[in-house]
Order: C-alpha cells, then structure tokens, then sequence
C-alpha cells in the first residue's frame, strides 16, 4: 500500500473550482514535485495534505490512516513556506525546537536534535542568532530543519526557493536533495519552475487549471509529454504549423517541405492542420547524423551566445525554428542573414491537434520513440 | 536656503506652543514659598494621602483596563484577519464609535443598562462597570495599535508553520501571535495607561476615587499644588513613552524580517 494516498480529491472555492479529480499515490521515501503555472491548483492541493484546506470531496490517507478530518497539529506533517515563516521572537535554536517543546520532549532531547540539525544544515554556530540577523538562504535552511526536527511522517515544501536569489537557490536546491535522501523523508514539492522540479523528484505531477496533466518521471515528462499543455510548459519548445499529407504513413508538410513523423496520424485525414513540436536540442545541423532524417531549410534570422550553448534563430517562410549548438571555439558559429539546413529525426517530432483539442498523437509518438 | 527655513520655522512655532505654556506651568508650581523658587507643591502632593490613594486606585484601574483589552483584543483582531477579514470594516466602525459617542452617554448608557445588578450595588461592581467603560474608551487605539502589529508579520505562514509543528490556539496565541504583537500592544497599553490615570468624566459619574476626579478637587481647592500634579502626570506619561520605545527596542528589529 502507498505511503499516501490522494483519492478523488476536489476543492471548490464557491463556484470556482481549484483541485478537480486529483488521484495521487506517493511510496514511502519518494520525492514528488507538483509543477505548473500560477493558480494551477498545486499549492491548494499541498494544503489540503498539510490540512491547512479541507478537501470539498475525496480523502487524503497518510500510512494507513485517514487524516481527511484530521486537524494540521495532529498529522505530523513537517512544512516548509516561500515566506521562511519563521518565529520572528525565537532564536534559530529556539524554532528548531519549538516543535519539540509543543511535544513535551526532554530539555537535553530537544537540545541534541537541535544541534544535530544545525549540523545538517550545515549552521552549528548559528543556534543563538534571530531570524532577522540571517540571510534569506539561511532563514530557509532553518525553516527546513524546523520541519524536520519533529520527524514528520511526510515533508511538504511550498515553493521554498522562491524568494531567493538563482545562485542560492541552485545550491540550497542541491542541499534539499541530499537532506531528504540522507532520511529518506516522503517529500511533496511544490514549484512553478520547471528545471527545479525536474532536478530534484523522483516523479513529477504536472497540473493546469485544477487538473493533473501527467504524472512521470523527470525524463518521461520532459521526452514524453502527454498533453499539449505539458508538451508547451515543460522545457523550450519550436511549434511548427503542418498540414497531414498522408497520415497513414505519418507525412507532413511545412511550408512545402515534407517532413515525416515516427509513428502513423490515425486521428487525422489528409489536409489537416496540425502542430508540430520539436525541442531544440533534437535539431542539428545538416549533416551531422547519418540516418533517416527530416530537413527544413531557411535563412538564420538571430544568433544568441549563451555560453555553453549557442541558440539559433532560423526562418523559413513565416515560421521561426530555434536550436542550440554547444559552443566550441574552433568552430564559427552560423552568421545572421546566411543560408541554413537543420535537420531532426521523425522520432524527435510531437505532433500536437488543433489549440482547443487534446494532444492527439503525442502519447503514440511518444511510445515508438521510447 | 527657505526650503530648510520653513520646516524649522513651522517646528519652532509648535515647539513655542507646547513648552512655553509647559515652562509657566512648571514655574508657576515653583513658587508656592513666597520669593523663593521650591518643590514644597511637589512635596505637598506627594505627601497627600489621597494623591497617593487616587493614584494608586487609576493605576490598578490602567492595569486592569490594559490587560483585559489585551485579552479581548488580541484574540478578536488576530481571528479577524486570520479568518474574517471581510469583517475588518465592520469592526474598524466600531472603533471609531468612542470618539463618537461621549463618555457622559456611554457612563450613562451603562448605569441604566445596569442597574440594579450587582455591577451598581457594591464598590467592587462599580469599579468593574469602570474598568468596562475604559476597555471601551481603550478600544480603538489598542484594536488599532494591535491591528498595525499583526499586519506587520504574516500571521497566516506564522499561525500554519506553528500548526504543522503541532501547536494548538492556545500555544500559537501565547507563544507565536502575543510575543510579535508586544510591541504594538505596548503602544496602545500605555496610551490606555495615560487615558486611565488622567480620566475625569466617567470615574466622577460613578463616584470612584480615581486620580481624575482628584485633580480637578486639587484644582479648585488649592494654588500651586494643581500646576506640580500637571507636571507630574507629564513626567508620568513622558517616562511611559520612553519605556515603549525602550523595551520595544529589540522586538522591533527581531520582527523586521529578513536582510
């Protein structure tokens, strides 16, 4: 059986519906990011498990029991807030183990898993300072060894990293990670950033508009999105308009250019108008793979250095395609205004319905590139 | 060179308007001893039994006044905007009533209403009809004052991480909500204080020996003696507002959040 267990959970608002239909089950010891816009429902969601929201319908069941009802002082959740939420008149040691105290624990208990934690967290000498004399990075380790030192059945991270700067968010990202593995906490994550969710879960719940749009993996939601939505929101995407030339044998054209997809259109006829999506690490330069292969020729409109990576611009009738080489100094880079042919696999193709319609041939052309 | 004139021009004129009638007060309470400049009216209001009593009598009243409206305010102005802040116009309303209605209708108000209760019956119901007239009086500079503190903190993540954490109400009021407010509280308590030690209307209605009712029979009854008790109750007042900023000191930098 799960460790926890989200079954049918909806929540409403008045008339406006938040969560909807939102199943979810979470092992022991996994780490699990909910992803996706603002108001996609992800953080209502997280409060329904904290119990800070009371689902309108569904039950939340964590180890075997049913904390649907249960108020959030008795769940034993550990949570961590984007504002740091700590106790402005206690001292770091003191909010460590404020959770401690509320339990009644013994004073040299409660003193040894403090110092234990700010061990941890890599801030021993740190133990006697207030909030306010720490530095945002710093509030949020304590406010994550606040959570952590009640031994909670369950974690819970609403946007932690939010308020910070990049820097210290890659490597506060890297220290959540590796706490979490070091006790094998069952960790729900909650971001809008993509790349944050996909460095730290084991799985990734993607949800819009209340709804969950896939649960995967890092990698099977990023190479195999099963909707459009998650397709568009997780990583860059190029989306190409195509019309279905023969659908059966999966062929397409852009702009007068065949280009052929991996797996058969079955959903479409002849003469629609699909889109096409392919990520730009998946699009080389001509030449440099030698298989079946689609080329789009155009002219290069704009080139980016970005560092490691080069990213060019490139137009072909009144489409804009981009892709990214890595850099190398002894190779010059393609010049504005030049002649190009980039070229990609009929696997690295997702060919997506109309804007209204679901995903239509995603999920098969997904399966074949697996 | 006028743009730095005026200001200090304008903060001279009421400097002139505060201190200099200040100043006449304090030297005309000099003078009780003919051609000579004495504290004998301090010593003599000092040394009266009844400025001891009255005082003693509107400083228990403050306290009273002061920890009861902590009691009912906190709570009240915490659920409000935890829970119900559609209610806050509501209530901000009812703060402004004091200043509306004046304390003659209000002690009169709370005779009638009750009357032959043991709130009118007996000293003690007296003094607590009293100290139930203040928490009114009191209500809207501690509700406001309480109001600006908890808006200063984010008493929702405060309120949920202290959940998480197990905390009940009770703990999270006492441990979390009361010690981020004490500054705030502190404010409104000795603006409470000052209004308590220095309020004639209602304690003379209800006949109570307050410091108030003192002041004005000192005043009516004696010279120099009035001018030393004004000067007193500045000096009073004054240190209640050095305390505040004392003691407030190092909370309000521990609420001021991150760098």
């Amino acid at each position: 059986m799960a460790f926890l267990e989200i079954v049918g959970v909806r929540k409403s608002f008045g008339a406006t519906v938040a969560v909807e239909n939102f199943d979810l089950t979470v092992e022991r010891g996994e780490f699990v990011s909910f992803l996706g816009p603002s108001g996609c429902g992800k953080t209502t969601t997280l409060r329904m498990v904290a119990g800070f929201e009371k689902p309108t319908a569904g039950r939340i069941v964590i180890d075997s029991v049913d904390v649907t009802d249960m108020p959030p002082n008795r769940r034993n959740i550990g949570m961590v807030f984007q504002s740091y939420a700590l106790f402005p008149n206690m001292t770091v040691a003191d909010n460590i183990g404020f959770g401690l105290k509320i339990a009644r624990r013994p004073a040299n208990e409660i003193r040894a898993r403090v110092e234990e934690l700010l061990r941890i967290i890599h801030m021993p000498e740190f133990g006697r300072r207030y909030p306010y004399q720490l530095s945002g990075g710093q509030q949020q380790r304590v406010a994550l060894a606040r959570a952590l030192a009640i031994q909670p059945k369950l974690l819970l991270l609403d946007e932690p990293l939010s308020a910070l700067d990049a820097k210290i968010r890659a490597s506060l990202r890297q220290e959540i990670r590796e706490i979490q593995r070091q006790l094998g906490i069952t960790t729900i994550y909650v971001t809008h950033d993509q790349e944050e969710a996909m460095a730290l879960s084991d799985r990734i719940v993607v949800m819009s508009r209340g709804r969950i749009e896939q649960i995967g993996t890092p990698f099977e939601v990023y190479n195999f999105p099963a909707t459009r939505f998650v397709a568009s929101f997780v990583g860059t995407l190029n989306l190409i308009q195509a019309t279905v030339v023969d659908a059966a044998i999966g062929l397409l054209t852009v702009e007068g250019q065949p280009v052929r997809v991996a797996s058969s259109l079955q959903s479409h006829r002849s003469g629609d108008a699909v889109s096409l999506a392919i990520r730009p690490e998946l699009i080389t330069l001509d030449g440099q793979v030698h298989r079946e292969v689609n080329r789009l020729s155009g002219t290069v409109e704009d080139v980016t250095f970005l560092g490691s990576i080069v990213r060019v611009q490139v137009r072909f009738a009144a489409h804009r395609l981009h892709f990214d080489l890595f850099n190398n100094p002894q190779l010059r880079p393609p010049q504005p205004g030049s002649s190009i042919t980039v070229q990609f696999a009929p696997e690295a193709c997702l060919v997506l319905g109309e804007e209204a319609s679901p995903a239509q041939s995603l999920s098969a052309s997904a399966a074949r590139a697996a | 060179m006028l743009k730095r004139f005026w200001p200090w021009f304008w903060f001279l004129v009421g400097a002139v308007y505060f201190l200099v009638p200040l100043y006449a007060t304090f030297d005309f309470s000099l003078r009780a001893r003919r051609g000579e400049l004495s504290f004998a009216a301090y010593a003599n209001v000092l040394n009266d039994i009844r400025f001891v009593e009255s005082f003693w009598f509107s400083l228990q009243t403050a306290l009273a006044t002061i920890a009861i409206s902590a009691l009912v305010i906190v709570p009240t102005a915490y659920w409000v905007q935890l829970r119900l802040p559609r209610l806050r116009p509501v209530i901000e309303f009812f703060t402004l009533l004091p200043f509306v209605v004046p304390a003659v209708v209000l002690v009169f108000s709370l005779a009638r209403t009750y009357s032959r209760t043991p709130l009118t019956d007996s000293r003690e119901g007296l003094w607590v009809l009293l100290i139930g007239s203040y928490v009114i009086l009191s209500f809207p500079y501690m509700y406001r004052a309480v109001d600006t503190g908890l808006r200063s903190i984010n008493i929702h993540d405060l309120t949920e991480a202290a959940q998480s954490l197990g905390a009940g109400w009770f703990t999270i009021l006492a441990r979390v909500i009361f010690p981020n407010v004490y500054v705030a509280l502190l404010s409104g308590a000795f603006i409470t204080f000052a209004i308590v030690m220095g309020e004639f209307t209602i304690a003379a209605l209800l006949a109570q020996p307050a410091f108030g009712p003192y002041m004005n029979r000192l005043a009516s009854s004696r010279v120099y003696e009035p001018s030393a008790l004004a000067i007193i109750s500045f000096a009073l007042t004054w240190a209640a507002i050095a305390a505040i900023q004392w003691i407030g000191q190092g909370s309000q930098a521990r609420v001021a959040g991150p760098r």
